[in-house]
C-alpha cells in the first residue's frame, strides 16, 4: 500500500445508505464523504436520527437488513472495502477497525474473564500462541489504565466498575492495532468525572499508536475536549465540515451555529436559552431544497427549492446558500 | 438551616433513607451472607425556596434521584421531615414530577388526551367531559403543542415533544412545585434548549417552585437559584449558584467544575483526575470523598466533617474548610 503519513486511512465517499419499506424507500444517508488521517480524530455530531452512528455502522458493514449501501465507495488503508463479502468483512472488524460502543455491559461477554475475551481477538487477529496473547492482553489492559492487570485479567465484566469497563473496550478495540477506531457514544453512559478520564485515554493512545478515531457523538463538549476536525449531520447529510476551532467558534451553517448557541454556557448567564424552533424531519418527509429550511431563520426562495451541496468555507466545507452564492 | 430571603417551600431536615439489598433469605442462611443495607440518602438538609430552584448535582449512584423520590411521596423515608410550606390554597404545596425518559413515562397506548387527563379524572378537578376537554386542550396551548395534537399516540412525537407532553400532565393538577428529575437527559441540545426555556417561562407564569436534578453542570446553572452537591448519599456542599461557580470550597465540587469541558476553551491537556465513586454499599469511611480527594488528611479517612455554614451562606462538609475562620 505504501501510504505517507498524511494521506487519510480512511476515505468515504457520496456514501448512500437506503432502506426499503413496504411504503417505499427510505434514503437514511445521502452524499456522506469524508477523510480520516492516522492519528487523527473526527468528531461526528448531530441529533439523533441525523445518520451519525448509520454512517459508523456502514463503514464497518453492520447495516441492518434490509439497509443497504446503495451508492459511493469506502476505502480503507486505500482498499475498498463497501462491496466485500460477509467473511472479508469479518477480517477486518477487529483487525482493522476496532469498535467502541455506548455501552460498555452490552458489549462484553458476562460469561467470559476480560483476559479470555482480550486473547480471543488476539488470538483470531494475530495469531499468537497462548501464552503471548496472554502477555499482550496484560500489556493492553496495562496501556489503558487498569490498575494491576495482572490480577485484573482474570475477573469477570461485572467485576469492574463503568468506567473500568469502557477501558476494558477500548483495550478489546486496540488489541489488534486497527488502522481505524470507530468509538459510538463512548462516554455517554459514563459520569462527567470519568467521561474526562475516557477521553483523554483515548486521545493520548490515538496520538501514540498514530490510530484514526471517528468519534460518533451528541455532546459538543466530547467534541471540543477530543476531535481535531468535526463533521456536523443533519437529516442524513453532511452539513458542515472542518478544523473543531474553526466549526465550534465560527460556525458557517446556521444549524451549527443554533446548535452551538443552545448549549448553555459557564461564562455569562442569559435568562432565555437560544433555541432552534421545530425539530429534525423525518427520513421519509425531508423537504425540498436544504433539509433546515423550515428552521432556518436566514432561509431564502432558493433554499426551499435547491439543495446546497458542499462548499469550501475557511478551512472546511459547509453546505448552505449562505455561504455559496446567496439565498435569493 | 439555611437562611433564604424568601420563606422556602420545602423544608427537608435530616433526611434518611436506608435500603435493604440483602441477598434472599435462603442464601443468607446457607451461605451465611449478612444483610446488606444501602444508605441512599444519610442525614440530608435543605430547603427550596419558594418560586425558586434548587438543583440537586452529582454523579450516578450518589442518591439524587432518591430524594426526589422521597420528596414526591414515592419512597417512604427511614427518618427525617420533608415539610412542604402552605400553598395558596392554605393547605400544603401540592408537589408533582417530570420524569427522565420521555419515551418510559408516557403510555404508549393511550391518547395523548386521555394521558393529560389522567390527573383531571383521578382527583376530580374538573366535573364533566366537555371541561376536561377544555383544560386539556389549554395545557396543550400552555407547553407549546397544538389541541389537535391530543388526539395522537405518544410515538408520534420526538423526544422534546413528548417531554412537553410529560410537562402537560405534571401541570393539569395545578401543582406549585415541580420535582424534575433530569428532564433534558435524553434530550438532544437543540431540543433541550427549548424545553428548558419552557420550564423557565412556566416558572415565572405560574409562579412554580423547582427541586431540578441532574448531572450537567451547565444545566444546572441555568435553571437554579442554589445548588447542592451529593457524593455519596451525603450533601457535601450547598449554596448560591454563582457563589458555588465562582468560589466551590469542597474538593469534590472543584472537581465536578473542573471536569465540566468547556466549548469555547477546549482543555486538552487537562489534569485528569484519577479514582471513580465508590460502591455505596461499602462507603469509605469518615469523609466519603477522601481516597479521590488530593488534599486528604489522616483525619478525613477518620472522622465524617461536620457541615458548616460559611458567611456566603454557602454550607461545606469538609474539614479543610473548617480550619478556616469564618469571618464575622
Amino acid at each position: 500500500m505504501g501510504e505517507t503519513a498524511s494521506e487519510p486511512i480512511l476515505q468515504v465517499r457520496n456514501l448512500k445508505v437506503e432502506f426499503p419499506g413496504r411504503r417505499g424507500v427510505v434514503t437514511a444517508l445521502s452524499d456522506v464523504a469524508l477523510d480520516i488521517r492516522p492519528g487523527e480524530i473526527l468528531g461526528v455530531v448531530g441529533e439523533s436520527g441525523a445518520g451519525k452512528s448509520m454512517t459508523g455502522l456502514a463503514i464497518q458493514g453492520l447495516l441492518e437488513y434490509p439497509g443497504r449501501i446503495a451508492e459511493g465507495e469506502i476505502r480503507l488503508g486505500g482498499r475498498r472495502i463497501d462491496n466485500l463479502d460477509d467473511r472479508a468483512l469479518e477480517k477486518i472488524r477487529g483487525r482493522e477497525i476496532g469498535a467502541i460502543f455506548q455501552d460498555p455491559l452490552t458489549s462484553l461477554n458476562p460469561l467470559f474473564t476480560v483476559g479470555a475475551q482480550l486473547e480471543e481477538t488476539i488470538r483470531q487477529h494475530l495469531g499468537l500462541g497462548k501464552a503471548e496473547a496472554r502477555e499482550r492482553a496484560v500489556a493492553l489492559l496495562q496501556d489503558v489504565g487498569i490498575p494491576s492487570p495482572r490480577e485484573r485479567v482474570d475477573q469477570y465484566p461485572h467485576q469492574f466498575s463503568g468506567g473500568m469497563r469502557q477501558r476494558v473496550v477500548i483495550a478489546l478495540a486496540l488489541a489488534a492495532s486497527p488502522k481505524l477506531i470507530i468509538a459510538d457514544e463512548p462516554t455517554t453512559a459514563l459520569d462527567v468525572s470519568i467521561q474526562a478520564q475516557i477521553i483523554s485515554l483515548l486521545r493520548k493512545l490515538c496520538k501514540e499508536k498514530q490510530t484514526a478515531v471517528m468519534l460518533v457523538t451528541h455532546d459538543m463538549g466530547v467534541i471540543a475536549e477530543a476531535a481535531d476536525r468535526v463533521a456536523v449531520m443533519y437529516a442524513g447529510r453532511l452539513i458542515e465540515i472542518g478544523p473543531v476551532e474553526q466549526v465550534l467558534r465560527a460556525p458557517a451553517h446556521p444549524y451549527t451555529r443554533g446548535l452551538m448557541a443552545s448549549i448553555p454556557t459557564l461564562g455569562a448567564r442569559v435568562e432565555r436559552l437560544n433555541q432552534i424552533d421545530g425539530s429534525m424531519p423525518r427520513l421519509d418527509a425531508i423537504p425540498p431544497g436544504c433539509a433546515f429550511n423550515p428552521r432556518c431563520t436566514s432561509a431564502g426562495p432558493r433554499c426551499t427549492r435547491e439543495r446546497p451541496e458542499l462548499a469550501p468555507v475557511g478551512h472546511g466545507m459547509s453546505a448552505c446558500w449562505l455561504n455559496a452564492g446567496g439565498i435569493a | 438551616m439555611t437562611t433564604t430571603k424568601t420563606k422556602p417551600a420545602l423544608t427537608v431536615e435530616h433526611l434518611v433513607k436506608t435500603f435493604d439489598v440483602s441477598a434472599p433469605w435462603l442464601n443468607r442462611v446457607m451461605e451465611g451472607k449478612p444483610r446488606q443495607l444501602l444508605q441512599a440518602v444519610n442525614d440530608i438538609s435543605f430547603a427550596v425556596p419558594a418560586g425558586g430552584c434548587l438543583s440537586l448535582v452529582g454523579e450516578s449512584g450518589c442518591g439524587k434521584s432518591t430524594v426526589a423520590r422521597l420528596v414526591t411521596g414515592l419512597h417512604k423515608s427511614d427518618s427525617g421531615e420533608i415539610r412542604f410550606a402552605p400553598g395558596r390554597s392554605g393547605a400544603p404545596l401540592s408537589a408533582q414530577m417530570i420524569f427522565q425518559d420521555p419515551y418510559a413515562s408516557l403510555n404508549p397506548r393511550w391518547r395523548v388526551k386521555n394521558i393529560i387527563a389522567e390527573p383531571l379524572r383521578e382527583l376530580k378537578l374538573r366535573k364533566t367531559a366537555a371541561e376536561i376537554g377544555d383544560r386539556v386542550e389549554e395545557l396543550l396551548l400552555t407547553v407549546g403543542l397544538s389541541p389537535s395534537d391530543g388526539e395522537k399516540f405518544p410515538h408520534e412525537f420526538s423526544g422534546g415533544q413528548r417531554q412537553r407532553i410529560s410537562i402537560a400532565r405534571a401541570l393539569a393538577s395545578e401543582p406549585e412545585f415541580l420535582v424534575c428529575d433530569e428532564p433534558t437527559s435524553a434530550l438532544d441540545v437543540s431540543v433541550q434548549a427549548q424545553v428548558l426555556n419552557l420550564m423557565r417561562r412556566l416558572q415565572d407564569e405560574f409562579g412554580l417552585t423547582y427541586l431540578f436534578i441532574s448531572h450537567d453542570m451547565s444545566v444546572v446553572r441555568h435553571m437554579s437559584d442554589r445548588i447542592a452537591v451529593m457524593y455519596l448519599g451525603r450533601i457535601v456542599e450547598e449554596g448560591d449558584t454563582e457563589t458555588i461557580f465562582a468560589d466551590p470550597r469542597h474538593p469534590y465540587t472543584q472537581l465536578l467544575l473542573q471536569t465540566i469541558p468547556n466549548i469555547e476553551e477546549p482543555n486538552r491537556d487537562r489534569v485528569v483526575v484519577p479514582g471513580e465513586v465508590p460502591s455505596p454499599l461499602k462507603p469509605p469511611s469518615g469523609c466519603t470523598f477522601h481516597p479521590r480527594c488530593p488534599l486528604a488528611t489522616a483525619r478525613c479517612s477518620a472522622e465524617v466533617p461536620a457541615v458548616r455554614t460559611l458567611s456566603s451562606n454557602t454550607r461545606v462538609a469538609c474539614h479543610l474548610v473548617e480550619d478556616v475562620p469564618v469571618p464575622a
